[in-house]
């Protein structure tokens, strides 16, 4: 039993380490002395990367403002569409429920060069301006899914009762949503919401077809400069980012663990 | 119609209209597309009906591009099942506060960019790269061996990027799994090996299930990463769009690439839904 | 006050309520009944407006009120679940219905705290529902449908989750908050002992039907219909062949050859005709002798001790066995596999086809 154990323990650190293996050598090169652009040694320790990033602020940082504005625009409005989506589907049963459940849910299942290829036929044959409103229009598509597959599973666990009982007791439906549904799902919004800001962030495929010469989204902008020959400076701000994903991750279980120390449990 | 119907229905429509509009219509005209004539001279289309970009992709060298897209797909999601499976596993029989730690370790790296990721594959696998340098220090081998550009770097990355997906689905049905049963199994006097065939793999295959379309799925069409670690030796199904939309402008053609990918996606889902899978087991 | 006329509704194309009406009095408490599945609580949310009929007419104290949202009927609900908002201390539960009405804090705060001594749960303010037992979720439910001085209580099977001590003690209390309150219940329960216990009139519903709607005597003493009887107390059902009707309009039956009278019944009937005896398990006796008119022979086939009491099982004519209830054992020693007469009173013994 014990030694199935440390079998187990072991595999695990393995993957793990493997998981983070890539990650951990993008900070490490971060701090590089080398300056070649084209050699991997590491020489030296020293912060010029970090230096340049900040200086060059039309580089990178353009483009990760670029994509935290997209991704703010298109959670939001699919937040919204989303989750008022599932809130309806909830409610009752339609004959095409099914369909357009279907529908909406597709871009989360197949592959995102179909959509990518979909939306850049459709756009150029509508004579849409390709820029941040083709990249808004396309990622609002493909984060519905997200939030509300994770909305509906919230509601599912709801007591469908609770709203009646709202209404029941001489609530009108907007009041009854406002203090009773949204309250009891807005978790699900929230980590709905959370997935489809990573999704949107994260994106390259679609967005890589859908932008115009003029808008360069983080992800674009690293895959040009991967291709060409990298600046270091690409691994700079990727340990930032990486930096605070895990600074959030670990305040929020820093507060739940609080709570939950002093609920007494 | 009733009122609550009505009230239900202005809530839906706002969502219906997007998916009509930016998923039907936009995949209904890469149908339409897929039919057309492409002009002779820039991405321009002659509306003439043919078929011709489909015979073009019997080609028997568009066929091992299929071929090849399929095989790389297989093999990211057999992988990912045997590395996958046992990980979400026995992140599932974990203790419990370990059990949430695993589960963040295995998240985080999710929210951080996926180029990002593979690009730090990039580093370590070049000629000079850490993990030539490791093995030469070692004394293992001589001189530096060729790791990026290849196949297996291709599989890595795939792997390595899908992974989580394949994790997660099998966490969440091991963890929900009514372990009695196994129990009760043992009680019987089955042996641990028929007792995980006969009850724990049939109890999680939904996670299992559902983990293998999330792996299959996205690696038919993930183009990036034959160009990041496979030197574009390694030509799927995704680079051969990218490459007829942004090279050849031939889009018609992509249109048809994109309609067959499309079609073997929605066998996929179709299977998938006849073995009794949700939607909902995907997330 | 409130009619119900001739209300139907089918989900999916199953029908589940199949034109019903009832009328219900001012602070009268009415039970429907029935097995789950019949369309009671289809009927109770049709009544607070959370589901539409296809066909019927809500009125309460003369006004149509069949399309009317919920929030616009002056009809309040205390669901199975209780549906407490979970997200709400006891206080902004009570108070929620007050609070939509846009009444002022300080006098919201007054009549939560009067609900509270009503439901004696002073002090709970603050308390979240999770932090609550199941009997204090279930005051915290009544309070918050009462606050509100409906002209109707609607009550799902209010007792359902609770164990049948506490049960007991909350059919009391309900019955002394509706006497005290005035208000009219429409109460839904499965089971029988319940709806005997409380109501004023009882609704026998079956597949979205009323069997038969009385006071608790009415129902149980004369059951219109065979599923009535069968579903209020625990009763024997003798199929009797009818020999005579009598000038009177009671009846000479015949069970195996053997002939006994039987009272008038409430429907009617040609010598010649099969209909049912409903024999009430504890109003049969067993006996060596024949006693009195209506008697059978049948053997004792087994005899338990079931605590206060003691069930036995004949077995009479055809095979049939009948089983009845004694408070003691019977005066006269018998033993099991021994010859017996099965007695009871003409009167106690209801008829139904």
């Amino acid at each position: 039993m014990k030694r199935k154990r440390i079998f187990a323990g072991i595999f695990l650190a393995v993957v793990l380490a493997l998981l983070y293996l890539p990650i951990v050598v993008v900070a490490v090169f971060s701090f590089n002395e080398n300056t070649n652009r084209f050699t991997y040694n590491f020489t030296g320790f020293s912060l010029q990367y970090y230096e340049q990033l900040f200086r060059d602020t039309k580089g990178l940082l353009a483009a990760l403002w670029q994509s935290l504005k997209l991704a703010l625009y298109s959670c939001g409005i699919s937040a919204v569409i989303g989750t008022l989506g599932a809130v309806g589907m909830a409610r009752r049963k339609f004959r095409f429920s099914g369909a357009i459940e279907g529908l909406a849910t597709f871009p989360a299942m197949i592959p995102e060069i179909i959509l990518a290829m979909a939306f850049l036929a459709m756009f150029s044959a509508v004579g849409l301006p390709f820029g941040m409103l083709t990249l808004v229009l396309s990622h609002v598509t493909f984060c519905i899914p997200y939030i509300f597959i994770v909305v509906k599973g919230r509601l599912a666990g709801m007591d469908p009762e609770l709203p009646e009982a709202a209404r029941d007791l001489g609530a009108g439906p907007v009041r009854t949503f406002l203090t009773v549904t949204l309250p009891l799902i807005f978790p699900g919004v929230l980590s709905g919401t959370l997935l489809a800001f990573a999704m949107s962030m994260d994106d390259f495929v679609i967005s890589y077809f859908v932008t115009g010469s003029r808008t360069t989204t983080l992800p674009i902008k690293i895959y040009a400069s991967v291709r060409t020959g990298v600046s270091l400076q690409v691994n700079a701000l990727s340990t930032l980012m990486i930096g605070v994903v895990f600074l959030t991750v670990a305040f929020f279980r820093l507060i739940r663990r609080n709570k939950t120390i002093r609920r007494g449990e | 119609m009733k009122r609550k119907s009505r009230s239900a229905a202005l809530l839906i429509l706002p969502m219906a209209i997007w998916a009509i509009v930016f998923v039907g219509g936009a995949l209904a005209y890469v149908l339409w597309l897929s039919f057309q004539t492409r002009a002779s001279e820039g991405v321009g289309i002659i509306q003439k009906w043919t078929i011709d970009n489909y015979l073009k992709l019997l080609n028997p060298n568009y066929l091992k591009v299929l071929g090849g897209s399929l095989r790389l797909a297989l093999l990211t999601t057999g992988v990912c099942i045997l590395v996958g499976y046992p990980f979400g596993y026995l992140m599932a029989r974990a203790r419990p506060r370990w059990r949430s730690i695993l589960l963040m370790l295995v998240v985080v790296p999710f929210w951080t960019n996926a180029l990002i990721r593979v690009y730090g594959w990039r580093i370590l696998l070049m000629g000079d790269g850490p993990v030539n340098s490791f093995l030469m220090a070692l004394g293992l081998i001589s001189s530096p061996l060729k790791l990026l550009n290849t196949f297996g770097a291709v599989l890595l990355g795939m792997v390595y990027a899908l992974l989580p997906f394949m994790i997660l689905p099998v966490y969440a049905s091991v963890e929900k799994m009514d372990w009695s049963l196994v129990e009760a199994g043992r009680d019987m006097g089955a042996r641990p090996w028929r007792v995980f065939w006969t009850v724990t793999l049939p109890l999680t295959a939904p996670g299992l299930l559902a983990g293998c379309v999330l792996t299959f799925v996205p690696s038919i069409g993930l183009f990036f990463m034959s160009d990041m670690l496979g030197g574009a030796n390694e030509v799927l199904l995704g680079n051969l769009i990218n490459d007829q939309l942004l090279k050849s402008r031939d889009w018609p053609f992509a249109a048809a690439i994109s309609v067959v990918m499309l079609l073997m996606t929605s066998a996929i889902l179709w299977i998938y839904r006849r073995a009794g899978g949700k939607a909902s087991d995907m997330l | 006050m409130l009619e119900l006329i001739g209300l139907k509704k089918s989900f999916d194309k199953t029908p589940v309520l199949n034109g019903i009406s009832l009328n219900m009095r001012e602070g009268e408490f009415v039970t429907l009944l029935g097995p789950s599945g019949c369309g009671k609580t289809t009927t109770l949310r049709i009544v607070a407006g959370l589901t539409e009929p296809d066909e019927g007419r809500v009125v309460l104290e003369g006004r149509d009120i069949t399309n009317l949202a919920p929030e616009k009927r002056d009809v309040n609900t205390v669901f199975q679940s209780y549906a407490l908002f979970p997200h709400m201390n006891v206080e902004k539960n009570i108070s929620y219905g007050l609070r939509a009405r846009g009444v002022k804090r300080a006098q919201w705060q007054e009549r939560v705290r009067e609900m509270l001594r009503l439901v004696e749960l002073e002090g709970y303010e603050k308390r979240m529902p999770d932090k609550l037992s199941g009997g204090q979720r279930q005051r915290v439910a009544i309070a918050r449908a009462v606050v509100l001085n409906p002209k109707i209580l609607l009550l799902d099977e209010p007792l359902g989750a609770l164990d049948l001590k506490l049960r007991r003690q909350m059919q009391q209390e309900l019955k002394q908050i509706q006497k005290r309150l005035g208000i009219a219940f429409l109460y839904i329960t499965h089971d029988q002992e319940e709806a005997l216990n409380m109501s004023d009139r009882i609704a026998i519903m079956q597949q979205g039907r009323f069997e038969q709607i009385g006071t608790p005597e009415e129902v149980y003493e004369r059951p219109a219909t065979r599923f009535a009887a069968g579903f209020i107390g625990q009763t024997n059902f003798l199929s009797c062949q009818v020999e005579e009707v009598l000038p009177d309009g009671g009846l000479t039956l015949s069970f195996g050859g053997t002939r006994f009278p039987a009272r008038r019944p409430d429907f009617a009937v040609r010598p010649g005709e099969t209909i049912a005896v409903c024999l009430r398990m504890e109003r049969v006796r067993l006996t060596r002798a024949p006693q009195g008119a209506c008697a059978i022979p049948g053997v004792l086939k087994s005899r338990r001790y079931a605590g206060g009491s003691i069930r036995e099982e004949v077995e009479v004519f055809g095979g049939q066995e009948i089983a009845l209830i004694m408070q003691s054992a019977s005066e006269e020693r018998v033993e099991e596999g021994q010859q017996v007469y099965l007695c009871w009173n003409r009167e106690e013994a209801a008829l139904v086809r």
